[in-house]
């Protein structure tokens, strides 16, 4: 069944502020959105709050995936029911490989004495990271740990490539990557498409949506959703700028909380 | 003296059992000389430790188990140590004495010697007379002196000249009668260019509270290699102090590997000297702290030799309301150049309530030296909980790697992989996993 992900009327805080002012979101499986905004505008503070960080607190709304409310999950529920978010700031965790990691990620989905056998999974996962050009020995260095900012984002993409989520959120992760492997990212993004699978792609540049392509387009600025449209509203912000939308809306800051 | 020693037993009653065991007369000598000693002394200054207000006074009374005629009648908390190892060379202890003893005949046609220390002390004399207490003093506080007093069962291993044993040899030290003292030293001499691993585990099984007061003396001899692993898994019922010190002579090396894993209150002491030129130490603890458990750990590395280097890594998890206290001390003597010193000292608490409190120490009298010290102690990273959550891990096992991958720098090192796995099971055992 096509994941059908509904948010309605978010707003969250974060020590007592309010960043996210009430975001209305409508997506079905197969598509892709992009989330574009300026640096401040509530981007990451969106993905964060629905995927569950604790730091921020979700005052009011809904985030329905197939008629579940993720807000009312914990963390590692929400990525069961099929969440995944791309971090645009990813942990680094010592200690930790990256296949033990990923193992119990996808063994936290099966049931008790179903697990995947180890072969099984480092065959997977060879076959990934060879997808993404990734070097085999990552499968054994520490979680992020003393990996590029390149690095991190394609092994962001490879987790969400073994985890096989509904929604996927991309946040900024053009960031920090040179053409060459923004191609390679892209491309691993793009071999996930499907019916079954919807993608939210933020970004406060256009660059990334040249490879992977949008079907809707959201601007956001000072915590909400100010517009939306087709790919040709990318490509009109890639040539003009934010300034015209700040001009037909009548907005000075675009960030958030300059308002108070 | 500010306190009186109260002393367990008093002479009379020593001369009677050193007797009855038929101890040579050096070594009867040698306890009545510590227990006057332990009169006078104080207990060991322990930073941020009042060892007066643990429970150390329950020596209980001498009390010999029965010789095992074989493993089969082993105790089950021994039982569970040896499987899989019965040929092995082994020696067990059980409260005050050795009931178990056996070194492999290959290993024994080399000259290699490992017995319980008492019958040693018998056989072996001289050898024992020429190193007992020469590297954990008995006039340095009043615990050495009772320990040099009352020790015994105990380990003594002797590797001659140019003998490599492959195999580890291993001891159970098991103390299941709170009302029989158990003091049992390990005294290792490693002639010049043998290489050695020896293991040990101490275990207790009883209900009624107890004390392990415990030394252990390595004599590493030029060129030669000795690596001690222990790994202490006393219940609540025993307060465990243990002291331990190897002298390493030119380019010798000695290697410990420590899990501390009581449940009891514990006192530890690691300390290598680095004696002769070229000698060289690496010690590795790992430490989970639980219930209300108080803890002093201590690894120190002394240089007097040239060319030496150390290295200290002390990792520990402490959970519940455990506190820990876990120092470094790296000592650079006069003369010895080119000596480099490191140490590493982190603490995880996985609790509000638990305490951790890390104190590297340089104490460096050379100019020509490298040293260096890192310490840390913190909180499970709540950002890395996050991170391992979104990914569909639950709570509990996000908490379990994060603890399992702070301790993994120090668990992928062991080099014994029947040692590592042990040390995972204990470590999954006190995480309540
Ligand atoms: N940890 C934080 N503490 C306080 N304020 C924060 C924190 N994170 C974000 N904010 C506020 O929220 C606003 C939106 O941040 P963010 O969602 O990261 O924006 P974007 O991803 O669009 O660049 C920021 O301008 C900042 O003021
Ligand atoms: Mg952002």
């Amino acid at each position: 069944m096509a994941a059908e992900f509904v948010i309605e009327g978010l707003k969250a805080t974060i020590e007592g502020k309010e960043i996210l002012k009430g975001i209305n979101l409508q997506m079905k499986g197969g598509e892709i959105h992009a989330i574009m905004g300026p640096n401040g505008t509530g981007k990451s503070t969106l993905a964060s709050a629905l995927m569950g960080h604790p730091k921020y607190e979700v005052t009011e709304g809904t985030a329905l995936l197939e008629g579940e409310d993720l807000l009312e999950m914990a963390v590692d529920e929400r990525a069961r029911a099929g969440l995944f978010l791309a971090m645009q700031y990813p942990s680094e965790i010592s200690g930790v490989t990256n296949s033990d990691f990923l193992r119990s990620a996808i063994n936290s989905r099966r049931e008790e004495g179903k697990e995947i056998s180890l072969i099984k999974f480092i065959r997977q996962m060879e076959a990934k990271m060879k997808e993404l050009e990734m070097n085999p020995e990552f499968l054994h260095r520490y979680l992020n740990e003393g990996f590029s900012g390149g690095e991190k984002k394609r092994n962001e993409i490879l987790q969400m490539m073994m985890l096989d989520p509904k929604i996927v959120i991309l946040d900024e992760i053009d960031s920090g990557l040179d053409i060459d492997a923004l191609k390679i990212v892209a491309e691993g993004v793009n071999a996930m498409r499907s019916p079954e699978r919807g993608f939210l792609v933020i970004t406060h540049y256009q660059r990334l949506l040249n490879y992977i392509k949008p079907d809707f387009v959201h601007v956001m600025m000072q915590g909400r959703i100010v517009k939306s449209g087709g790919p040709e509203l990318a490509e009109r912000l890639e040539a003009e700028g934010y300034e015209w939308v700040k001009e037909e809306l009548g907005i000075e800051d675009e960030t958030v909380g300059q308002e108070a | 003296m500010t306190t009186q020693t109260i002393l367990p037993v008093d002479a009379a009653r020593i001369s009677e059992l050193s007797q009855a065991g038929g101890e040579p007369v050096w070594l009867k000598d040698s306890r009545l000389k510590a227990l006057e000693l332990a009169a006078a002394l104080e207990l060991p200054k322990l930073e941020k430790t009042r060892l007066d207000r643990w429970n150390i006074n329950n020596y209980g009374s001498h009390k010999a188990g029965a010789s095992l005629a074989s493993l089969a009648e082993a105790p089950s908390s021994v039982a569970a140590l040896i499987a899989g190892q019965e040929e092995g060379s082994l020696v067990i202890q059980r409260n005050s004495g050795a009931v178990y003893t056996h070194l492999s005949p290959e290993l024994a046609a080399q000259g290699v010697i490992f017995t319980d220390l008492a019958t040693a002390a018998k056989e072996h004399g001289d050898l024992v007379q020429k190193h007992l207490h020469k590297a954990v003093l008995p006039d340095e506080h009043a615990i050495a002196a009772l320990h040099a007093a009352l020790w015994n069962g105990g380990v003594f291993l002797y590797v001659p000249k140019n003998v490599v044993i492959d195999t580890p040899l291993q001891a159970i030290l098991l103390t299941d009668d709170a009302e029989a003292t158990f003091v049992p030293h390990i005294l290792i001499v490693a002639d010049t260019n043998s290489s050695v691993t020896y293991v040990d585990n101490y275990v207790s099984d009883k209900t009624e509270s107890g004390l392990h007061n415990g030394a252990v003396e390595v004599f590493v001899g030029a060129g030669a290699k000795v690596q001690y692993a222990s790994v202490h898994q006393f219940g609540t019922d025993t307060t465990d102090i243990t002291y331990r010190r190897a002298v390493v002579e030119n380019d010798g090396t000695i290697e410990w590997i420590v899990g501390e894993m009581n449940y009891g209150d514990t006192a530890s002491d690691t300390k290598s000297v680095l004696k002769g030129n070229g000698a060289s130490s690496d010690a590795k603890v790992i430490a989970v702290g639980s219930g209300s458990q108080k803890l002093n750990y201590t690894t120190q590395a002394q240089h007097f030799g040239k060319n030496t280097p150390s290295d200290m890594i002390t990792r520990a998890v402490m959970r519940e309301s455990a506190t820990s206290i876990i120092n470094g001390v790296t000592k650079i003597e006069k003369g010895a150049t080119r000596a480099d010193g490191q140490q590493t000292e982190k603490v995880l608490m996985l609790s509000p309530k638990a305490r951790g409190d890390a104190n590297p120490i340089l104490l460096i009298d050379e100019d020509d030296v490298t040293a260096g010290h890192a310490a840390s102690v913190g909180q499970v990273n709540p950002e890395q909980i996050y991170y391992l959550m979104s990914r569909g891990i639950s709570r509990h096992d996000a908490e379990k790697l994060i603890i399992y991958g702070f301790l993994a720098p120090v668990v992928s090192q062991i080099p014994l992989e029947g040692l590592r796995n042990q040390l995972q099971t204990l470590v999954e055992r006190k995480l309540g996993q």
